[in-house]
């Protein structure tokens, strides 16, 4: 069971998820600490000592819309966020999606902040209002990369199939 | 069976027949662009050698692009050291098309992709940048990317795993009134659409008013295509992308002009009539948030900033200096002008349209990403507003999350210079 850290409404660009100020901080190592720097409270409790195992934010539509700055997926992935939206903007969900990143779709998704929330593989159940909201799975070519850990081991594979003969992954 | 533009470049890129929607594919890449933020595409792209007795080169030095514009010159020692860090590998690697910090040469990525030929009609081409959606002006199929993604390209020469997107066909009729340009008719489409109409599906572009844009028009079209959520804007390149390549890109070689089918399958159809268009404002804080100039008339502004890889061509300039010139830059607003590139720089100076400028209060500043992104120019103050021919308005997109952005044409812009207020650039008599 995982309680709702945060909700936000429609079009949360990356500007809010990880402000341009911040774009040459780079490596993904450095990232977290700038994670919605403008919204003070949220940076707090993602950055505060006593850490939230799993933060779970709730988004409306469009969330991640913007530019395609990797950072504001790493950003998140370094505080093992966990973001469920109605949906997302195209980069942000693919750059999620390499990032291992967790993106759940789940078009009508109702939550407030604090609402207990417990996610199986097909439904995100909201225990507090009580309602089941169904998951929209992922294309099969995108679960194949999650499946192998994110983009990076995905490419090193083929990489080393058609490169490589002498190799030790 | 039918294709779309897209599914023809697809299929080509993919060595296939055809391609459908929906299907998943692997496509070449025939241009691969980064600006500095290629110093995160590098550490990817080691991470994918690591652990592996290959050694890391990139798949092809003449097809990866890196153009420096974000922060330039650089505004702070990290910058200064990736860029120094980016320098290193792309003379390790032997990358050609290099644009690093000069008058010559330098500029916006967006601009410098076009301007020196690196854009072919019916290419596959990818930019760590989200307003890569640019290039499909000259009829590529151009998407933006993340730094992973860019990596694996760097290293394979494909593009993993993507979905061959639908497309909705635009279909613009009429001419122009005065002072109405192509990012109007954006605006326009943009608030018709919503930020997310287009989410995962490309925007094709057609009709007699396309037809009659000069390349520079459609770039702007195709650079805010993204802000509708648009995997990709496109127009069909035609007379006019010939012309454009051969005679302002210096293009050579042989051109594919390829069309969608008459019969191709779209997703959606859009009509817009253009004659009766008015002058369009995106409002605070998204760019969906549209409105006809005359109901915003008035505001006040505090910073008004023409350039960027949306309207800082030489079109938007020659406008700029034709309003301002004989007048001044009211008291109340700064008026900043950055010039997409070092080649329009140039040709804006030696058609004397600095001077104009100049004289009337602007400052002009050096070609690059500058105030459109607050990081290290132009940023705004609290409570703000400024009015910016660029094509963000998101809160905090000026450097500062308490001011507001208003987005406009570079007519409205250089009208509201002269009074300090959101004007009608037709009813100024200028
Ligand atoms: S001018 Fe603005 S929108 Fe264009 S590439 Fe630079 S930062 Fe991005």
């Amino acid at each position: 069971m995982l309680k709702v850290t945060y909700k936000f409404e429609d079009d949360i660009s990356t500007d809010i998820i990880y402000p341009g100020r911040y774009m040459a901080t780079v490596l993904p190592s450095e990232t977290p600490q700038y994670a919605f720097d403008d919204i003070t409270e949220l940076n707090k409790i993602l950055n505060s000592s006593e850490k939230l195992e799993i933060p779970l934010v709730i988004a409306g539509k469009n969330f991640g819309c913007g530019s395609s700055r990797e950072q504001a997926a790493s950003t998140l992935k370094g505080h093992n966020v966990i973001v469920i939206a109605r949906d997302f903007a195209r980069i942000f969900l693919q750059n999620s999606i390499n990032l291992g990143l967790r993106t759940i779709i789940c078009p009508d998704i109702e939550a407030q902040q604090d609402d207990e929330i417990e996610i199986t593989e097909s439904k995100v159940i909201n225990n507090s209002l009580k309602k089941e909201f169904n998951i929209t799975p992922l294309p099969a070519a995108r679960q194949a990369i999650i499946d192998a850990g994110g983009l990076i081991p995905y490419a090193r594979e083929v990489l080393v199939r058609e490169r490589g003969n002498n190799c030790k992954i | 069976m039918p294709q779309t533009l897209v599914q023809k470049i697809l299929s080509k890129a993919c060595g296939k027949v055809k391609v459908e929607v929906g299907d998943v594919v692997e496509p070449q890449v025939n241009l691969a662009m980064s600006h500095e933020n290629a110093a995160l595409v590098i550490n990817q792209f080691q991470e994918i050698f690591s652990g592996t007795s290959l050694e890391a080169y990139v798949w092809n030095p003449d097809k990866i692009a890196i153009i420096f514009d974000h922060r330039v010159p650089a505004e702070s020692k990290k910058t200064a050291t990736n860029q120094k860090k980016v320098r290193t590998f792309i003379e390790k690697q032997g990358i050609t098309k290099f644009h690093d910090i000069r008058g010559d040469e330098g500029g916006i990525c967006h601009q410098i992709l076009p301007e020196n030929g690196y854009v072919l009609p019916c290419s596959v081409i990818v930019g760590t940048d989200s307003h890569t959606t640019t290039h499909g002006a000259l009829g590529a199929f151009s998407f933006g990317v993340g730094a992973t993604e860019m990596a694996t390209v760097w290293a394979l020469g494909r593009i993993m795993n993507i979905e061959v997107p639908a497309t909705i066909k635009v279909i613009a009729n009429g001419d122009f009134g005065k002072y109405i340009t192509s990012k109007d008719l954006i605006l326009y489409l943009i608030g018709k659409l919503t930020a997310e109409g287009a989410n995962f599906k490309v925007l094709e572009y057609t009709g007699s008013t396309f037809e009659k844009m000069n390349t520079s028009a459609r770039l702007t079209v195709c650079n805010m295509s993204v802000e509708a959520g648009a995997t990709s804007g496109i127009v069909p390149a035609d007379t006019e992308t010939v012309r454009y390549l051969r005679d302002e890109a210096w293009y050579k070689g042989k051109l594919d002009l390829v069309q969608s089918d008459s019969d191709a399958k779209f997703d959606r159809i859009v009509e817009i009539d253009t004659d009766s268009l008015e002058p369009q404002i995106a409002c605070p804080h998204t760019v969906d948030n549209v409105k006809p100039v005359s109901q915003v008339e008035g505001t006040k502004i505090d910073q008004i900033v023409i350039g960027s890889c949306t309207n800082g061509r030489l079109e938007d300039i020659e406008i700029a200096a034709d309003i301002l010139r004989g007048h001044k830059v009211s008291r109340n607003v700064r008026l900043l002008v950055f010039p997409a590139s070092a080649r329009i720089y140039k040709q804006a100076m030696d058609r004397g349209l600095f001077s104009s400028l100049l004289e009337a209060g602007a400052v002009i500043m050096n070609s690059g990403c500058g105030p459109c992104l607050g990081i290290h120019q132009g940023a705004l103050g609290d409570g703000e507003r400024a009015l910016a021919t660029t094509n963000r308005n998101f809160k905090g997109r000026m450097g500062n999350p308490s001011s507001e952005v208003y987005l406009s044409s570079a007519a409205v812009a250089a009208a509201s210079a002269i009074t300090g207020v959101i004007t009608d650039p037709r009813k100024g008599g200028y």
